[in-house]
């Protein structure tokens, strides 16, 4: 065991993965010497030299599309998205292929690859540096998305991501990358895709999250327990193929549900989650369901007060929950 | 290094398959899948106009560019990512006449999709032909990433990605050259310009006569090639080919050419190009025009030509039977390989 953080982790990760398996390989911007933007590939180009590491053209549908035929062709891509905002151009790549490879062959085809892609807001990255990108991919089956929230679930869930014979889209909160530290097992720690984990146990109220989420969560259940109200905390980390039993099963047990993302509302993460609950363990609940999310507004704004106002905070989760435990 | 694009004449004489290397035996397998290509597509739109499948969509008045091209590569170390227009492509690489009625009649034994995708749609691991789908040029990035693949694993494998002229103009063409070209990665970038995506016209398409001339902008090499020159075609995929194994890099293939059916049994080509136009195109036939040369090489003969022209009629008849009395999925095939790790909810 030792404290890494995300970034470490993920970093981690990807060396133990490429030392491990010579069919993987990174493509991306700025992956190579400059180690990525984040850091996240910093001295991975020196240890597994240019054919391994590659930086890629400015070109998104290129660095999806060039992963998509190794793939094919016997390796297991690691294609970097530079920021998740930057994915537009690489969405018919990825709808369109990707996801489609497997069904539209019959399963003759499968691609093991994975797309990372530093998301969310936070870090005054402004509309095009902050955004959530999860509904819109985890709306199109083929695809699973994972979203870690914790170190060792970010080197877990990247490991079994690369290992996994289908494309994953592996999202990783930049604001989590040097702010959220946390023991990480030694060895490989494959954490599954689609297993969610209660990060918290809890009686009165359940409060549902991930990403940068996970850890508001976290300190607001804290708060919550100073009240004498008893939170459960339960981290999705995986989005799609989405943990329907942990959902219920938190539902059931404590009656009252909280989802909480940053991305915006209108058929969003939450709502697949409320329609879970209501499909499921309505009989079992206390209270609507509610959520705290980001606003419907295009993205995130680069001034600060906006800023704010766009973010869920744990100011903001914990009022909401206040309001759910009253009910 | 002279990046000028190449244009490679048709040359006489009777032994031109010879002097490139092909043996009779060769240049007659060329021959027959040229036939077979045309000889199930024609039996597809009689099929298609009796009511019988909804859909096709040809490779008519292309064959010669495909299986020329085609024979220059190793059918099952080589990798082709090719379109829908591609009979001829995917029947030189180990497809079957079966193969593609059962695709055109969409049943469940359908090895490019299970009967999922429309007729067209060629995919398949074990040949090494790579799936693809509506949207078109998306292959063109497949096949750099399959010739990348290559290239990690220092394997002397070539890929070809086939396009028309309509697909030049999309953003991920450009993207596959230029990577491929950066990279040096032995891919053929083989674009069948038949004039006409559906009904725009290459006038409209782009302000180039040829679409060879943008290898330049890739720094590798461009070529056209009268596409319905099959041998000639075969010359310069051949040329391409080795230059690729050696390591040099990608060549763009631009095969001058023109498709003599409608863009699909959907469309109604009379409302965007004469009549006329057609049949200028009809009497350059590439299969015709083959079969002329072969016969002045004395390469076919009567009674081979008779062989071929019964094993192809018979192919296509015991594949229509066959494929037509094949089964359909069952609804239950709906949710099967959404991932091929299959998952319960």
């Amino acid at each position: 065991m030792a404290v890494k953080t995300v970034i470490e982790a993920i970093r981690d990760g990807m060396d133990e993965e490429m030392a491990r398996d010579e069919s993987v390989f990174l493509i991306g911007e700025d992956v190579g010497n400059r180690g990525g933007v984040f850091l996240a590939s910093d001295g991975l180009y020196k240890k597994y030299g240019e054919l391994r590491v590659i930086d890629s053209p400015l070109a998104e549908s290129c660095i999806v599309g060039v992963a998509i035929g190794a793939a094919v062709n016997g390796m297991r891509p690691i294609a970097e998205i530079q920021f998740a905002d930057f994915i537009a151009p690489a969405m018919n790549q990825i709808i369109e292929e990707a996801a489609r490879f497997s069904y539209r062959t019959a399963g003759d085809f499968n691609l093991p690859m994975v797309i990372r892609a530093p998301w969310g807001g936070g870090v005054h990255g402004a509309l095009y540096h902050s955004q959530s990108i999860e509904a819109m991919f985890a709306h199109v089956p083929g695809l699973k998305v994972v979203a870690p929230g914790t170190p060792a679930d970010a080197k877990g869930l990247l490991k079994a991501a690369i290992r996994d014979p289908d494309p994953v889209l592996y999202l990783e909160h930049k604001r989590t990358y040097r702010l959220v530290k946390g023991e990480v097992p030694d060895g490989d720690g494959v954490v599954p895709i689609g297993k969610a984990d209660v990060k918290r146990d809890g009686k009165d109220l359940s409060l549902i999250a991930y990403g940068l989420m996970l850890t508001y969560c976290l300190e607001v259940a804290e708060k919550l327990a100073a009240d004498g109200i008893s939170a459960e905390v339960l981290d999705l980390r995986t989005i799609r193929p989405i943990d329907r039993a942990a959902i219920i099963a938190t539902a059931r047990k404590t009656g009252k549900v909280l989802v909480v993302h940053e991305d915006t509302p209108f058929a969003g993460v939450a709502a697949e989650v409320m329609a879970i609950i209501m499909e499921n363990a309505f009989d079992a609940l206390d209270a609507p369901v509610m959520r705290v999310t980001g606003p419907d507004v295009p993205a995130m704004p680069f001034n600060h007060v906006l800023e704010e106002a766009f973010m869920p905070n744990p100011e903001k989760i914990l009022a909401k929950a206040r309001e759910l435990a009253a009910v | 290094m002279a990046l000028k694009t190449t244009e490679v004449e048709a040359k006489g004489g009777r032994s031109r398959h010879r002097s490139l290397g092909l043996s009779d035996e060769q240049a007659l397998r060329i021959y027959e899948v040229m036939r077979l290509a045309r000889a199930v597509d024609e039996r597809m739109w009689l099929i298609n106009r009796q009511g019988r499948a909804p859909f096709v969509i040809s490779c008519q008045g292309q064959e010669g560019a495909q299986v020329g091209i085609a024979a220059a590569l190793r059918p099952g170390s080589d990798w082709v990512a090719p379109y829908y227009r591609d009979a001829g492509v995917v029947l030189w690489f180990g497809m079957t006449a079966r193969d593609q009625m059962l695709s055109f009649f969409a049943r469940r034994e359908d090895p490019n999709s299970g009967g999922r995708q429309m007729p067209g749609h060629f995919g398949s691991r074990r040949l090494h032909i790579v799936t693809g789908g509506s949207p078109v040029a998306t292959q063109l990035l497949h096949a750099a990433g399959v010739a990348l693949a290559s290239k990690q694993r220092k394997e002397d494998a070539v890929t070809a990605a086939f396009f028309g002229e309509g697909a030049a103009s999309q953003g991920d063409t450009h993207e596959a050259m230029n990577f491929a070209g950066i990279h040096k990665l032995a891919v053929l970038f083989v674009c069948e310009n038949n004039g006409y995506a559906i009904s725009v016209p290459q006038s409209q398409q782009m302000a180039i006569q040829n679409v060879a001339d943008r290898a330049a902008g890739y720094g590798f090499p461009g070529v056209v090639v009268d596409g319905n020159d099959v041998l000639a075609c075969y010359e310069v995929a051949r040329q391409a080919v080795e230059r690729a194994r050696r390591g040099e890099g990608p060549t763009l293939i631009e095969a001058k050419t023109y498709r003599f059916t409608a863009h699909s049994s959907d469309d109604d080509d009379k409302r965007y190009r004469q009549a006329e136009e057609v049949a200028i195109w009809r009497q350059k036939d590439p299969i015709q025009r083959y079969a002329t040369y072969l016969r002045e090489a004395g390469t076919l003969l009567d009674p081979v030509e008779q062989e071929i022209t019964e094993r192809v009629n018979q192919q296509v008849e015991d594949a229509t039977d066959y494929a037509e009395q094949a089964p359909d999925p069952t609804a239950d095939d709906l949710t099967t390989f959404v991932f091929k790790q299959e998952l319960k909810p």
